[in-house]
């Protein structure tokens, strides 16, 4: 029943290995996007513009509540329609940056409204300018409680990688698609790709965990 | 070609792609909450065998990519003299995952319950079947609907990606629909549009409903 061939699993490793690298560049470019601009997202939320503050909020709703595989068609296929050529790997950035930046503004939300009454006060009270409060005071104390959410996401955002396979980026699943229609022998690719998402985000997890616990206590929480 | 030209030629396929992802939605969501309740509970289980199946279960289904398991599904296991229709091997993948996460938020609501609600059940000689089904899991799951409301969202989004092995849903019409038109922001704006309708007001206020009737029922409205 179990037609495996090791000797096919050895001849393709090479070549899934090679993918699992594109898997990471890609993990780890959207994670750098979504981190910035959903720092962005999360202070824009705070300005006293009400309006400003709805729209994001709006545009944050909708982004979490749709499809991420029918956002990176929408970048991809919605450009060329404007005259704006994007590269597979571009588009695929944007959208999945864009999407775990709402993600993870509402963790930095949380964050930031963790932060005691007192602590705002204070930075009034030492004549701050708003920069200097977010800067100085709010965001460090903002970012601990937030860790372990972001890298909750960290790891959400390394399996959302293989839907750029739908747009071409030659990440795992988009490999093992061209290893199986090649070969006829869909059996080892992608059973080897779900090893490597296990081997890859099993430890990632536990990583994540042990981190937590040491900045809770470096907190002294 | 204008928007209301788009919707008025095209309508009929958005909508019919639209009823198969929610007819997904519904059994995916049936299945989910089953394979969430049994392996919650199997994971707070004495038995060391039906612990292990839990934990071995979730963190298979956690910690690889919902497209893998989806390809796996229905590529895969056919070479196992186990063929699966394309429509139930989208619901199955898809539930099966959610179940996964799932079965996190049972065991989170049931450790949840006070230890004097354990305690009063054992004293008035309740069985473990009797406690669990008429104390505890009452309450637990009182605790645990906020967080299942995000849960439907992302399994709502997880059915986008059935469209990956040709189920015609939503997402599999708007693919089809651009490739042979190219009016891409008009079909990829229009699907995200529907999707974000059925999560904003279908998925959400049902679940608001839910947790509202249930905590009345408990008398804590």
């Amino acid at each position: 029943m179990f037609d495996w061939k090791w000797e096919f699993t050895w001849e393709i490793l090479p070549r899934l290995v090679y993918a699992t690298g594109n898997t990471l560049i890609a993990a780890g470019a959207g994670y750098v996007i979504a981190v910035v601009f959903g720092l962005m997202l999360a202070l824009a939320q705070r300005t006293p513009s009400r309006a400003l503050t709805f729209t994001v909020r709006e545009f944050v709703e909708f982004i979490r509540s749709t499809p991420l595989i029918l956002q990176i068609f929408f970048v991809f296929y919605v450009g060329p329609q404007f005259g704006v050529r994007l590269s597979p790997w571009m588009s695929g950035m944007i959208a999945i940056g864009l999407h775990y930046a709402c993600y993870l503004s509402e963790v930095y939300r949380g964050g930031i409204e963790s932060v005691p009454k007192g602590q705002w006060e204070a930075a009034i009270a030492l004549n701050m300018t708003t920069a200097q409060k977010y800067r100085r005071v709010i965001i460090p104390q903002a970012i601990p409680p937030a860790l372990a959410g972001m890298g909750n996401y960290l790891v959400g955002i390394f399996k959302d990688t293989p839907m750029l396979s739908v747009i071409g980026v030659a990440e795992l699943i988009h490999t093992a698609n061209a290893i199986g229609s090649e070969n006829y022998r869909f059996l080892e690719p992608y059973t080897m790709v779900g090893i490597i998402f296990l081997a890859i985000s099993l430890p990632a997890a536990g990583l994540i965990r042990l981190f937590e616990g040491y900045v809770r206590r470096k907190l002294g929480l | 070609m204008g928007l209301y030209d788009f919707l008025a030629q095209y309508w009929p396929r958005l909508l019919s792609g639209a009823g198969i992802t929610v007819a997904q939605f519904l059994l995916a969501a049936a299945l989910g909450v089953a394979i969430s309740l049994c392996m919650g509970l199997m994971k707070l289980s004495q038995n060391a065998l039906l612990r292990g199946t839990a934990v071995t279960y979730i963190e298979i289904f956690r910690g690889t990519s919902l497209v893998v398991q989806l390809y796996w599904i229905f590529f895969v296991l056919p070479l196992f003299g186990l063929t699966i229709e394309k429509f139930t091997a989208g619901y199955l993948a898809v539930g099966m995952n959610i179940g996964a996460y799932g079965a996190e938020l049972v065991r989170g609501g049931i450790l949840s319950v006070p230890k004097g609600q354990w305690e009063a059940a054992l004293a008035i000689n309740m069985s473990p079947a009797q406690r669990m089904r008429r104390i505890i899991l009452p309450q637990a799951l009182v605790n645990m609907l906020p967080p299942w409301g995000n849960l439907m969202i992302e399994l709502l989004k997880g059915t986008a990606l059935v469209s990956l092995i040709s189920v015609a849903d939503l997402m599999f019409e708007s693919r089809q629909i651009n490739s042979s038109t190219f009016l891409s922001a008009q079909v990829f704006g229009a699907a995200l549009v529907i999707y974000y309708l059925l999560a904003r007001f279908l998925v959400t206020p049902f679940m608001r409903w839910l947790e509202r009737h249930m905590a009345r029922k408990l008398g804590r409205a």
